[in-house]
């Protein structure tokens, strides 16, 4: 199977999950934006993407794409380890268009990872991980997205561990995108830098929607329904109707 | 007007691919600046071996920048920090200033075992050729020059990624130890012209598989190749192997 066997097999299942992966941010990043509009607005996403087969089955999906990246990923270094031999230069110049991101993939790849388990702990485990195992915790706020977002960004600790966590993932996408449609043949003379200015512009995007949620929130901003959505759920809860 | 500059070269010594390997240090006193880095060390060798010394092991041969076999890592670049395009041989002293220490090195990787010092075994690159670096021609009557038209435009391009002289520079600076841009620039080299595009599929399969059967690492699109290429090959050559590798695969 030549996306096991050869070299540039592994590189198009490292690009094609990558890229998967980015739509994927690009959704996730617009998404969040609402947060900034509207708590009602951004609840509603929140339920629609609760415990249902769809988006239980998508998050299957979407982990699969980063175990088959993460594990592709380390095996892709440890050959290229191997390649590179024993023996290390004394004096090493990199030459000036060479990235840093570009020899530090797995170094960013793997703050990634730590983010993303950081994460999943700060909000899945705490909305569709408890709609799916009511035991696992409050179920009232299992869908209450945007009272997530405010209780976690309003200590400036995690603030800062998502913006470190953004970088590391700006600079990933920075080079990860143009390689990847390098690695698919999608380049060329022409293409190259038109692939680069995308990879920028997109990268940017997507952390700058990313940036600009959990700064608003750790810096007390709130949509103007916040405090009134946030009472409904406590009135129901404290009715018991929910 | 040429002046003359003294300068310590730490040289790699070591014998054989097991062997651990060394720096030694030689100090070469005013040597005129229009010597070029390897007449420098055809110097530094007769002082060695007038001192009863053993000289220093570096591979050359055409010395004008044809023939891919001048191949040292010179503080830190390999074939010597220059403008771009020119090989080790093609490197002179007037790049260097007086009191430098130059550290010369070998193209350190697996795929390149050192056979002694800084010369290296570039036969991996063979092999790869063998495979695939070919086209297969019916030998009969001479063909009409211009029976095959071709646009100057894929002329120019082919010739661009035939100028590659295999000396292996790309692998050396390539921290995943790839050869993509050898073996990319030798692809595109035929898969450019009508003749070669006949066997495009099966070439591309044919050397990727021995380039990967040799052990050389996986791209991940550093860009150092390129930077340090002496032929100025870049990696729209590796794009291009990579479409007719997996063009070849899918249709498979
Ligand atoms: C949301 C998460 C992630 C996204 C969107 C993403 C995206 C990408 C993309 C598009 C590429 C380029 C593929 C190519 O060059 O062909 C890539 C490469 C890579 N990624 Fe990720 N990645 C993510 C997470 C990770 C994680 C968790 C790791 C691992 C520890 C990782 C390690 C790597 C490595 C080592 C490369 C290889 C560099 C290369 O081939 O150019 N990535 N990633
Ligand atoms: S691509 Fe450039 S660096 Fe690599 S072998 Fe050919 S000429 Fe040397
Ligand atoms: S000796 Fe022939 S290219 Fe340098």
């Amino acid at each position: 199977m030549w996306l096991i066997n050869s070299s540039i097999g592994r590189k198009v299942v490292m690009s094609v999950t990558g890229i998967a992966l980015i739509l994927f941010l690009l959704f996730h990043a617009s998404m969040n934006v609402v947060a900034l509009i509207s708590a009602e607005g951004y609840n509603m996403i929140c339920a629609f993407l609760g415990a249902n087969w769809y988006a239980v089955a998508a998050t299957v999906g979407l982990a699969a794409l980063v175990v088959l990246h993460f594990l592709y990923a380390f095996w892709l270094t440890v050959q290229n380890r191997r390649a590179r031999g024993n023996s290390r230069y004394e004096v090493t110049d990199t030459p000036k268009k060479v990235e840093w991101s570009s020899q530090n993939m797995l170094v960013l790849g793997i703050i990634v990872i730590l983010g993303m388990g950081l994460h999943l702990w700060n909000f899945w485990a705490k909305m569709m991980l408890v709609e799916l195992a009511p035991c696992a915790g409050d179920h009232h706020l299992a869908t209450n997205g945007v009272y997530w977002i405010a209780e976690t960004f309003s200590c400036p600790v995690y603030t800062v561990i998502y913006l470190v966590w953004l970088a590391a993932l700006w600079m990933h996408l920075n080079h990860g995108l143009w390689s990847s449609m390098q690695t698919l043949g999608l380049s060329g003379k022409v293409w190259f830098n038109r692939w680069r200015v995308i990879s920028c512009v997109v990268s940017t995007i997507i952390i700058l929607m990313f940036v600009a949620v959990a700064v608003a929130f750790c810096f007390g901003y709130r949509p103007a329904d916040f405090d009134q959505i946030n009472a409904v759920v406590e009135g129901c809860h404290a009715m018991g109707l929910c | 007007m040429a002046k003359n500059i003294s300068v310590t070269v730490k040289f790699w010594k070591q014998n054989g691919p097991k062997d651990k390997g060394h720096f030694e240090k030689h100090e070469m006193k005013n040597v005129p600046d229009d010597t070029s880095f390897l007449e420098m060390l055809d110097m530094m060798n007769e002082e060695l071996i007038a001192a009863g010394n053993e000289p220093f092991v570096f591979d050359h041969d055409c010395r004008e920048g044809i023939c891919g076999m001048c191949s040292l890592y010179i503080n830190g670049t390999p074939h010597g920090k220059t403008e771009r395009g020119a090989t080790t041989c093609q490197l002179y002293m007037r790049k260097f200033n007086d009191g430098d220490v130059i550290t010369v090195e070998p193209w350190r990787s697996a795929g390149f075992p050192v056979i002694k010092d800084c010369m290296v075994d570039r036969m991996a690159f063979e092999k790869i050729m063998q495979a695939g670096g070919y086209t297969s021609i019916r030998t009969g009557q001479a063909q009409d020059a211009n029976a095959i038209l071709i646009s100057k435009d894929d002329a120019d391009e082919a010739m661009d990624c035939a100028s590659c002289i295999g000396c292996g520079a790309c692998v050396a600076a390539c921290k995943n130890g790839s050869a993509m841009l050898f073996v990319s620039s030798k692809v595109s080299q035929f898969a450019l012209l009508p003749q070669g595009k006949v066997e495009a599929a099966r070439r591309a399969k044919a050397m990727v598989a021995k380039m990967d059967e040799l052990g050389f690492g996986n791209c991940t699109n550093t860009r150092a190749c390129e930077a340090v290429c002496p032929k100025c090959e870049t990696i729209s050559n590796i794009a291009r192997l990579n479409r007719e590798f997996i063009k070849a695969k899918l249709a498979d």
